[in-house]
This record gives C-alpha cells, sequence and structure tokens, in this order.
C-alpha cells in the first residue's frame, strides 16, 4: 500500500469516526468504545502476526493485564488519572511479556500457538483461582478516571462514554495508528518482515532474529494493554472472561475478518465483527454460529480478507474502460 | 597475503558419526577457494562450520583471526562474511528493494531504528540502487520477489548478500539449477560483481569441475571428512587418481 492511498483511508476513516456521534444515535457512539479497544489490540496483534509471522493463541491476556492493571491502578491505589493508568498499564505489559516472550519466540507455528494459549490459559485460571486479590469470577471493578485531568463530573457515564471519552479514545487510536505506521516502515519493520517471510536467509542476512520477535511480541503486548484499559474503563470491571481463550481466538478472528496481510485490515476487522455482532445478537440467539460461518466463508472465499477484497474491487474498477 | 578464513585441526562428530576429521584449510586475500568430493565427505558440515552454524567437536575455526566457532550467522555477517544458498533463498513478499536493503540496513547498523522512515534514508536508498545496478536488478526494485524469474531469484539472493559488503563470501553451488549455457555466465557475473564489491576472499562449493577448473585459485579436496589434497588447479587436475577419487565416473559425462 502506498504512502498516499494509506493517507487517504486514514482520513475518510477518521473523518467519519468524529462525525459519528453528532450524525448516530449514541448507542451506536457507545458501541464504539470496545472498537477503539480491540483496534488498538489488534494494531499490536497484527505487529506479531500479520508482519512478523507469529500466530499468538493467548493474546487476550494483554487485554486482561490492560483491564486488571485500570483497576488495581484505580480501584486499589486511587488513581484518578487514565494517562498514568496507561503508562502503568503499557510498563506493566511490556514487563510481564517479556519472559514469556523470551520463551516463547524461539518457536513459531503451532508451537508458538500453543505456547502463548497455554500462558493466556496460566493467566486466566490465576485470576480465576487468587479470589482474594483478584476477585475470581466476578472480577475487579474499575472505577471511572479523569482523562486529561478532567473529570467531566456533569456528565452521567453514558454520555462521558458516548462524548468526551469517545473523542479521547479516538485520539488514542490515532496516536496508536500513527506510531504503528512508523513501526512496520521503519528499518526494525522491515526486518521483522524478513523474519516472518525467510527466518534462515534472515539471519545471513544480519538479522536478530530471536531479539526481534521478542521486541515485537513485547510491542504487541503493550499495544494490547491498551486496549484492554479502554475495554475495562467502558464496562466499569475487569472481567476474567476478557482473558479467557475464546477472547484470544476473537482477536484473531478479527484480524483474518478484515485481512492481516494489509494495515488497516484488522482496524476493519474490528469494526466489522463489532457491528455484525450487535446485529446479529439482536437477530437471532444463534449468532456465534453465524459468525462462524461468515468465518469460514471469509477464509474460504476471500483469504486477505475484507481489505483485499476491497484492493481486488478497486483494481477491477480501474481497469474497465471510461 | 592476508589470512581470511582458516579451520585449525577442526573435527565435527555426531553421535558415532565424524563428518569432518582433523580438517586444516586457509583462504587467503584474493583467492578463490574450492571444495570438492563426493556427496558426504563433509562438504556441508564445513560450510556449516565456516558459517559459524554448528560448532566444532574440536579445533578452531577463524575469521580475520577471531575465533567464529558456533557464533552464529549474524555475528559472521556483522563481522564480514556472507553466504549465498544453495537452494534460493527469497523473502517472497517483500519486493527487490526491500530485499537488499534488509543487509543494508545491517550493514549500516540501523536495525534498532524503530520509527525512522526507512523510505526517506538516502543513505540506505543510494546502496540499494547501487547494488541491484551491479546486478542488474535495477528495473525491478519495486517487483515482488516471488514474481521473479528463476534466474532473477539468484541473482537477487546473490545480491543480497552482497549488500552486506562481506570481505569473504561462500557460494554453496551458486549454478545449481541454472542450464549448462548459463553456468559459467553466472560464475563471471558472480565473480566480478565480487569483486567490484570489494569481496577479499571466495569460496566456492562445487560438484560441476569446469567451473571449479576454470576459477579455482586452489582446490581443496574432501573424502570421507578428510582433506585428500589442497593444491593449485594445473596441480590438481594432472593427477588422474585424484579426480577418479574426488568426482567418480562423474567426469567427462
Amino acid at each position: 500500500m502506498t504512502f498516499n492511498s494509506a493517507a487517504i483511508t486514514a482520513l475518510i476513516g477518521t473523518v467519519a469516526l468524529a462525525l459519528l456521534p453528532s450524525v448516530a444515535p449514541p448507542y451506536y457512539a457507545g458501541l464504539m468504545i470496545p472498537f477503539f479497544g480491540y483496534a488498538i489490540a489488534l494494531l499490536g496483534f497484527n505487529l506479531l502476526f500479520g508482519y512478523t509471522g507469529l500466530l499468538s493463541f493467548g493474546h487476550a491476556m494483554f487485554l486482561g493485564l490492560g483491564a486488571y492493571g485500570a483497576a488495581v491502578m484505580s480501584g486499589v491505589f486511587g488513581v484518578k488519572s487514565f494517562e498514568l493508568v496507561l503508562a502503568a498499564v503499557i510498563l506493566g505489559s511490556a514487563l510481564v511479556a517479556l519472559p514469556i516472550a523470551f520463551l516463547c519466540a524461539r518457536y513459531v507455528g503451532i508451537f508458538f500457538g500453543m505456547l502463548t494459549l497455554a500462558f493466556g490459559m496460566l493467566f486466566y485460571s490465576f485470576l480465576f483461582k487468587f479470589y482474594h486479590v483478584t476477585g475470581g469470577d466476578s472480577g475487579m471493578r474499575v472505577p471511572r478516571m479523569n482523562i486529561l485531568g478532567l473529570a467531566f463530573e456533569r456528565y452521567n457515564k453514558i454520555e462521558f462514554l458516548a462524548g468526551p471519552f469517545y473523542y479521547y479514545c479516538l485520539a488514542l487510536l490515532i496516536i496508536a495508528g500513527l506510531l504503528m505506521w512508523r513501526i512496520v516502515h521503519s528499518p526494525f519493520g522491515l526486518h521483522l518482515k524478513t523474519i516472518r517471510d525467510n527466518s534462515r536467509k534472515a539471519e545471513y542476512l544480519g538479522v536478530h532474529v530471536h531479539r526481534f520477535r521478542l521486541a515485537a511480541f513485547v510491542i504487541s503486548a503493550a499495544f494490547g494493554a491498551v486496549g484492554g484499559a479502554i475495554l475495562g474503563f467502558r464496562v466499569g470491571l475487569a472481567d476474567p472472561e476478557l482473558v479467557y481463550w475464546t477472547q484470544s481466538g476473537q482477536l484473531v478472528f478479527m484480524a483474518v475478518l478484515g485481512g492481516f496481510s494489509n494495515f488497516f485490515g484488522p482496524i476493519i476487522g474490528v469494526l466489522t465483527y463489532i457491528l455484525l455482532q450487535d446485529q446479529l445478537q439482536s437477530l437471532t440467539e444463534y449468532w456465534r454460529s453465524m459468525l462462524g460461518v461468515i468465518l469460514a466463508l471469509v477464509v474460504i472465499g476471500f483469504p486477505e480478507g475484507i481489505a483485499g477484497l476491497a484492493i481486488v474491487l478497486r483494481r477491477r474498477f480501474a481497469r474497465r474502460p471510461a | 597475503m592476508t589470512l581470511l578464513l582458516e579451520t585449525r585441526n577442526v573435527s565435527k562428530s555426531y553421535g558415532v558419526f565424524r563428518a569432518l576429521e582433523n580438517v586444516s584449510m586457509t583462504v587467503r586475500e584474493d583467492e578463490l577457494v574450492s571444495v570438492v568430493g563426493p556427496n558426504g565427505a563433509g562438504k556441508t558440515t564445513l560450510v556449516n562450520l565456516l558459517t559459524g552454524l554448528v560448532r566444532p567437536t574440536s579445533g578452531d575455526v577463524l575469521f580475520m583471526g577471531n575465533n567464529i566457532a558456533g557464533v552464529g550467522p549474524v555475528a559472521l555477517a556483522d563481522q564480514g562474511l556472507a553466504r549465498a544458498f544453495q537452494l534460493i533463498q527469497i523473502f517472497p513478499k517483500l519486493t527487490v528493494a526491500e530485499t537488499i536493503a534488509a543487509a543494508v540496513v545491517s550493514r549500516q547498523k540501523k536495525r534498532w531504528h524503530l520509527l525512522a522512515r526507512l523510505s526517506n534514508d538516502s543513505q540506505v536508498t543510494r546502496r540499494v540502487r547501487e547494488v541491484a545496478e551491479i546486478f542488474g536488478l535495477s528495473h525491478r526494485l519495486d517487483t515482488i520477489s516471488a514474481s521473479l524469474s528463476q534466474g532473477e531469484k539468484k541473482l537477487l539472493d546473490v545480491a543480497s548478500a552482497f549488500a552486506l559488503d562481506p570481505q569473504v563470501i561462500l557460494f554453496d553451488e551458486p549454478t545449481s539449477g541454472v542450464s549448462t549455457a548459463d553456468k559459467h555466465g553466472i560464475m563471471k557475473t558472480l565473480i566480478a560483481a565480487a569483486k567490484f564489491a570489494g569481496v577479499k576472499g571466495i569460496v566456492l562449493v562445487e560438484h560441476d569441475m569446469d567451473l571449479v577448473a576454470a576459477y579455482s585459485s586452489r582446490i581443496i579436496a574432501l573424502t570421507a571428512g578428510r582433506v585428500l589434497a589442497d593444491l593449485p588447479p594445473d596441480q590438481f587436475f594432472a593427477d588422474p587418481h585424484l579426480i577418479e577419487t574426488v568426482v567418480g565416473k562423474r567426469r567427462g559425462h
């Protein structure tokens, strides 16, 4: 994808998201908060999956670290500033990710996937069993925090989420997107791509394969934790279900649905998933089966995901004589 | 002549199997040293030792005076030893420019630049263009590697190794899979490119005795993990018994 077409895609997306609260009912603005959370997490997830070639089945752990980190910081230590909480969960998740990455990054393919799954489940059982620390199955409360030092006391929670917090999360997504765009187009990002394509050859070109896999893992964990903190803030609860392996599967689903070979693919995947889930849930109680059918169709019909399909369609239109 | 690469009494065993026994060899500046021998003679093991991939059971492997036994390919690439594989190795989804740039980034020690724009880095871009020019890939810079022709893939594979500015380059059957008519052309391109790029020594692992005879300054023959001969080409090919042992019946076919 060239810089120009990427810039146009990003600009259209940003404008549409910025206008949404003023044109759509508040319900949809509220629905977009999880979109922002998952989109930031998916940017990180795809650095690992789409750019480094490592498919993690335990990435929900970092969503959990973000949400529980926010719960501990605000609920236990009484920190009011959401920015401070974000800084803490970024640091905390990176510290947790480092030893896990050290162990997992030596493996690729199914072994990497299974190891990350195992660590994810380990964290899940920790949250579930250490009731007195984590609240077990009832989770931990995430009290409302200030953003940019402002409490917005006149707003009730729903107004706050659909208003100031919406734009705050949009800004976070833009920052995360720009940061990730720079990372994947840097010399560092190029070396990650060589690892994905042919790690043996990469080594002979001086690529530190193990260290770079480790670095990509840690960065993706930090993005996951920011996403998790947003999710926790929105619900007001850090729930162990957020860390369950089906959540990790959902992250993979979103990336595949949108198209992991494209920078914007995972973000498109999140948006589609959330809107689809919302619509399907109101239509049928079998919405999970419907999602399953859709994933199967995507993988068989257009393995490059929605983003890949869009590119193919655009090329067809461009070729058609005027 | 400066000593570039050296093994001293190197042995390598895999369990009870002795792949190499007491092998001592040298590569000096301006030399092209060919390593020949029948299948199973230990050529691959020697190459893996020379590129720091495996550690010898005993003995030393020295590159520019440093012990490189088992240091791994990345450290060797940094020190100036490159390897081109027998089977073509490319990055299927990356463009030609990106493939060469990966090596240039290593060479210019920019690999940890997390937020720098690679496309704006004129030092990298310039070097990528220079290397592509040498290998006739200039018109292919934006092509995805997977869609190159077989010959272009081979050139790209070697070009990316050259982009490391190596002191020594190791070719593992560089003309395998290339037609008989083209093999001399490819060899000449590689040697000329190596000279142009400032490569000081070349190690060539090769089955094809025509190529070995035409381009070597010295020939090391291995059989059953031992050095059978270490001679200049004229003396090597003057000994019919030696050729028989090394090539068996394939000579003349």
